[in-house]
Formats: structure tokens, sequence, C-alpha cells
């Protein structure tokens, strides 16, 4: 059913975008997205997908001409990275009140000033609240699988709302996996066609999208928003039952590894969870009491089940690979945000590391847990991880 | 040839009821380039008054296929438009054929939208940018843009003790356009609808990108009696100062020529964005700008008479 090969996270990608051969792709370059791009722009050119695409001058415009080509009716992708979220982010907030369910890879990179094209969250996390769902991939296998996820979601009637698949910069995106691919026909009837009941093409049935709405109305039409992603979260759980049929994986809001009795926990999302995994296990070895939690859909935030997963755990700390400066960094504070009704809350520290690409290693990684069950935490003030001074 | 009895006797775009103010010339012309297409229109519009004055939530002004996404980027927009046209019909998921068409205020194209028309151009899309040109910013309240004339006073260029407003010639929109080497590029006005309507067929019509910049005088912040929209439109085509010509296959063709050009005050005085060049002290900017609307038109005249191709 399905055949092993080995891919970067970025051809991962691709390989997901070929199987749902989408009616239009929009391409721009940037590192470290470009890849997919450029992998899916092979496929058109030897006519392994019959996708039309448009090789546009902009980030601005590549979002624009997906939201173009999403009203008009097709099933439309572009992806970017860092600087060209950044510059598309007027796009990219004028989607989700469209209510067109665009999906959008996104690489994670680091934002400019100092200009640094390695991996941190900085890009994705300052677009965290304008109504995108966000999935996040620990390695090229869930950045693979979590596109058709995405799409089903997206498109569901009850959600009719973009989502951004991200992946680490080059950290997955360019390191090479045995990654599990479903056959083209499987994916194909789980991903079926997208069916919009308007779109501008259907010229007999003209509609109008995208209208000045004043106070009268703005309001209502911005809890339309919100109430199609609590429902989006109830359906990334049916999508997720589907499409386990398929693949034999699981796809909780978040991945619990080991927290059996777990004293210490550490939160962390993508790649790094791969690293503390690790850790975990040889922790486990000697007989601590750890375990990890790493969020998988960040948007919409659960926070219910992430507060009934953390009460159990004596001590969580969370590591943030961006800063939200002057502020509790951004997953700090909504797992921080979960506990708020619970009675019993466990001791929680955060934890910055890894910015602008900056490799975490598995000794500190060790010596967070160290430290968490030390007791020696603050939960007002953010700790760094492998800083220098 | 379609007469204009029969160009207005078509079914409009635009419901009436629409929010533009009295005497405005953007609706004649949005009804008199879609009355063009012998296929049904879908709109990309950019923001301006265009889009804010048909749409107002829950109403919408629009009969046709329409679609608002920001202010810069109407061209990027129908270029997926267009595309997802190609690949739905492709694909067999539609039928219907279509015109694709771009509207954008002179803000959303000479300036913040440059970027996203010159690629749209450039990739060669079929499809038709038409842009109502009102010389500056009017939904925001007469700001100064790239199409905005020297000599003019908006808000952010004020005349003044210090300022005769707009130090600046504008830019000639139609001439890039045309450099893009599109096979069709047009300048026309609000009171030469036929003219407009004939441009407009060629524009729907050629194979590949089309792009027209329409003068559409601006009542509220032009600041005239409304009844005088139209008249202001011819005596910008009298005097010279917004020639009717077309460039086709990259050939200019001139449209009209005056038998004899007015001068520049006639189409001058009566605008307050001009009142202050009629000052003792601003002869010269009249001056100035009569000089540059004969340079430009001798130069015109050059490019038609040696067809030589953009
Ligand atoms: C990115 C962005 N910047 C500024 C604005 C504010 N704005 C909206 S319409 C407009 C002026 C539009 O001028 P023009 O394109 O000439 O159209 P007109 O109003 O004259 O019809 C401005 C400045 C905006 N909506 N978006
Ligand atoms: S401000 Fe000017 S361009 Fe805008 S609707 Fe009024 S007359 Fe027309
Ligand atoms: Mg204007």
């Amino acid at each position: 059913m399905s055949v092993t090969k080995p891919l970067t996270g970025a051809q991962a990608t691709a390989e997901a975008m070929r199987q749902i051969n989408p009616d239009v792709v929009v391409a721009y370059p940037i590192t470290p997205q470009t890849p997919v791009v450029e992998f899916f722009s092979e496929f058109v050119a030897n006519g392994i997908v019959d996708t039309e695409t448009i090789p546009v001058e902009s980030e601005h415009s590549a979002m624009s001409a997906t939201v173009g080509a999403a009203a008009a009716g097709a099933r439309a992708m572009c992806a970017t990275s860092s600087q060209g979220l950044a510059l598309m982010w007027e796009v990219v907030a004028a989607t989700p009140g469209l209510r067109l369910p665009i999906v959008m890879p996104v690489v994670n990179r680091a934002l400019s000033a100092p200009i640094n094209i390695h991996c941190d969250h900085s890009d994705s996390m300052g677009a965290a609240t304008i109504g995108w769902m966000q999935i996040f991939s620990e390695n090229a296998q869930e950045a693979y699988e979590n596109m058709f996820l995405a799409l089903k979601i997206a498109e569901h009637p009850d959600v009719l709302l973009p989502a951004m698949v991200l992946q680490d910069g080059f950290i997955t995106s360019h390191g090479v996996e045995n990654v599990k691919v479903l056959g083209d026909g499987i994916v194909k009837a789980f991903v079926g066609d997208r069916n919009p009941d308007r779109y501008l093409l259907d010229v007999k049935h003209p509609y109008t999208i995208g209208p000045l709405a004043l106070p009268d109305y703005y309001f209502e039409i911005k809890r339309q928003q919100e109430e199609a992603m609590i429902n989006a979260k109830r359906v990334y759980l049916e999508v997720g039952n589907e499409l386990s049929r398929l693949t034999g994986n699981k796809y909780p809001y978040f991945e619990e590894y080991r927290t059996d009795g777990a004293e210490a926990v550490i939160v962390v999302l993508s790649s790094a969870a791969g690293t503390a995994k690790d850790v975990v296990d040889e922790l486990r070895n000697e007989g601590k009491k750890v375990g990890l939690i790493k969020p998988i859909l960040f948007r919409p935030f659960p926070y219910k089940e992430m507060r009934e997963a953390l009460v159990k755990f004596a001590v969580v700390g969370v590591l943030d690979r961006s800063m939200s400066f002057g502020s509790y960094d951004p997953l700090y504070a909504d797992i921080r945000n979960s506990l708020f009704e619970s009675e019993r809350k466990p001791k929680l520290q955060s934890y910055v590391f890894g910015l602008g690409g900056r490799d975490i290693f598995k000794s500190e990684i060790r010596q967070v847990f160290n430290e968490l069950l030390s007791g020696n935490l603050d939960s007002e003030h953010h700790k760094y991880i492998g800083l220098r001074g | 040839m379609a007469t204009i009895q029969e160009i207005v006797s078509r079914e409009t775009p635009l419901a009436p009821g629409h929010r533009m103010c009295a005497g405005c010339g953007i609706s004649p012309i949005v009804n008199t380039v879609v009355a063009a297409s012998d296929k049904p229109v879908i709109i990309a519009n950019a923001t301006s008054c265009l889009e804010v004055t048909t749409t107002i939530y829950p109403f919408s002004a629009w009969k046709i296929p329409w679609v608002h996404l920001t202010f810069e980027n109407a061209a990027a927009v129908a270029s997926g438009i267009e595309t997802a046209y190609k690949s739905l019909k492709k694909r067999g998921k539609i039928t219907d054929d279509v015109n694709i068409l771009a509207f954008g205020g002179d803000g959303g194209t000479y300036d913040i939208g440059f970027q996203a028309l010159s690629g749209a151009l450039e990739r060669g899309h079929k499809f038709m940018y038409v842009v109502y040109d009102n010389e500056g910013y009017m939904n925001t309240g007469n700001q100064r843009s790239g199409a905005t004339p020297f000599g003019a006073s908006t808000t952010t260029v004020p005349a003044g003790t210090h300022s005769f407003g707009k130090p600046q010639w504008r830019k000639n929109i139609v001439e890039i356009a045309a450099a893009h080497r599109i096979p069709f590029t047009a300048q026309a006005a609000v009171h030469n609808l036929l003219d407009l309507y004939n441009k407009a067929k060629k524009g729907f019509g050629a194979d590949g990108p089309a792009f027209m910049a329409v003068l559409q005088p601006c009542t509220t912040n032009w600041h005239y009696d409304s009844e005088l929209t139209i008249a202001y439109s011819r005596l910008a085509s009298e005097t010279n100062f917004w020639p009717l010509y077309e460039v086709e296959n990259g050939k200019v063709h001139i449209n009209y020529k005056p038998k004899e050009r007015k001068p520049i005050e006639e189409f001058l005085k009566g605008q307050r964005r001009f009142k202050h060049l009629f000052k003792p002290e601003n002869k010269h900017v009249i001056e100035e700008m009569q000089k540059m609307i004969d340079e430009e038109w001798e130069r015109l005249l050059q490019l038609e008479a040696a067809q030589v191709r953009f």
C-alpha cells in the first residue's frame, strides 16, 4: 500500500502536493522553502502532474494569486518561509475572512534582522493569531502526511479556513529520511476534488467575495470565523481518524511521549522534539521520571486537552524556538494559559532555544530535565538554552 | 460596430443604488468596458472608490462575479483567476468561457500595485487591466499619487506659500505597460464611450494581456460642479492633456487629434486642485505645464508617424 522513499522534508511536501495534484500552484523562491516549489515545478515540467503553475514576481503576489485561484474555484497552493511570509502577511491575514481553504506549507526560518536563513519559529508565530490553522511537523513523514490532514480539514464545510503546515527549515526540509509514501490512488481517493458551493467561475451564479463590511457587520463575520476555528478542532480528530486508516499513524492534538508516571515533562515543537525523545529514553533508562509533549495542532490550540495532560506532572518546561518580545514566549504563553482553570498546576519554566538555527544538543536537553527535577524554577522569566555569555 | 445607443441599452454589470458620488465618472467606465465583452466577465477589483462604493455588506451592486482582496494586488488576483480558469477548463470541471478583468484606481496601479501589474503583464496572462484614473487617492480624500498631474494640490502635497502643489510630472503608465510588449494598450477617457468601448473590445480580443488607462474626473476631489464630469474629460483631450490613443501590437495610433488644441487653462479653471495656479506667482507653473503638454504631444505624433514597435 505504501512504499518507502528517501526524501527530504521539502521533497516529501512536494510529493504530497504531487499526489494532491492541485489545480493551481503558485511558486516563488525563498530558502529553505525553495526546494518545495522546485521539486513541484519539475513534476509539472515533466508532465507528472497537470497542475497549472504561476511563477510570480513576489510572495505578496504569490498569496494574492493563490487567493484569486481559490476564489475562482480552484484547489490552489503556495509555499513560503520567513521574509516571504512577512511580505505576504497582508494577504495571509485577509484569507481566513474570505473563508478560502488554502493549504500553505511553511518551512520555518528566522525573521530579519539580522537576516538569517536558518530555522526558528519567529515567522509563523507572528502569524498565529490571524485565523489560519497551524499544524507542526516533527519530521519529513509528518510534513508529508500533515498536508493531507490539513487539506481535508480546511475544505470541510464546517471549517473552510486556510491552514499552514509547518516544518523546520534545513533540519527537516533538507535532511533526508525514509518516508513512507502512500499509493497515488489512495491519496486521490482521500483528498477527492474541491467542490466549493460558490466560486467566481460559476458565472451563472454570480457572487461577490471580499466586500467592505462596516461596524454593523464586520464583528459577526469575525465571530463566524472563530466558530469555524472551533469546528476545526473537532474536524481535526475526525479527519485524523480517517487518515489513520490509511497510514496506520495517529493524529492527536499533541503527542505524549513516555509521559506515564512522569514528574518532569518538556513541551517542544517540531524537529527538536525528536532530539528530546532521545534524551527522554536515556533518562528513563537511568530511572528518571521524564517525558515529552509535542504539540502538533497549534491553531486552534487544544487548551482543555493540554490542561488535562499537564496537570498530571509536577513540573513542565516549555521550549520555544522564537521569542515574543516583551511578553511570554508564544508556546509558553499557551501552555501557561491552558492551566488557568486548573486547581492543581505543575511548576512551569519557559526556555528559549535555537534562534537563527542554533543547534540544540542532547546534553542541553538533559540539563533542562535536571533543572526541572531540581525545582529551581521561575515561571515568570524565561531561561536561554545554548546562549553565549 | 455597435452604436452608443446599443451599448448603453445592454444590461449593466452595476445595479443602481451603489454609493458613488453624484456625477462620478467611474460607473460609465465600468458599464461600457464590461458591455464590450461577448463572454461573461469576472472582475478583480483593487481597494478603491469603485470597491468601497459597490459592496457595502450585506449589499452588492455587482450582477457579475466579483472579487476584492487588497489594495495593490488586483493584477495578481486576476492572474490567479485566469490560471484557475485554464486549469479547471483543461480538467473538464467548467465549461463556460469567460473574460477576466481587473479594475484598479491610479493609486492601486501606478503606485502600490505597480509590481503586481508588471509581473502579471510580463507573465502574459490573458486578462485586461483597466485603471480608472482620477489622478489621486480619492477614496481616502485626495492624496497625491504617481498619476497626479504637475501643479495639482493634494492633501499630502498641498499648495501653500512654499509649494505650488505637485512638482513632478505624472508617470506615463500607458507607455510603461506597452513596454511589456503586450498586444494591446490604450488610453481612453469617460467622455468618449464609443472609443472606450472599441478599445475594450480590442482588449478583450487580444491574445494576451491588455491594459487601459481611462481618465475619470472626480467631482468630489477635483471639486467642480457634478454635471461637468464629461465636460472636464472632454477638455482633457481637447487640450492634449490626456490624448486618446492606443498601442496595438506595439504600434501607436492616435484616436483623436484636436483641430486646434485648447490652452491648458481651459481644463484647469474651475477645478479646486488647480485654483492656486491662477495666482500671479504661479503663472510659470501653467506655462511649464503647457510646454510639457505640447512636447509630449509632439513626441506622441512622432511615435505614431514612426510606426516603430514598442
Ligand atoms: C496596503 C494599503 N495601504 C493603504 C490603504 C488605504 N487606501 C485604501 S484605498 C486608497 C486610495 C486608493 O486610491 P486609488 O487607487 O487611486 O483609487 P480611488 O480611491 O481614487 O478610486 C488608500 C490609500 C490600503 N487599503 N491598503
Ligand atoms: S470621490 Fe471621486 S472617484 Fe470617488 S466616488 Fe466620489 S467622485 Fe467618484
Ligand atoms: Mg484614484
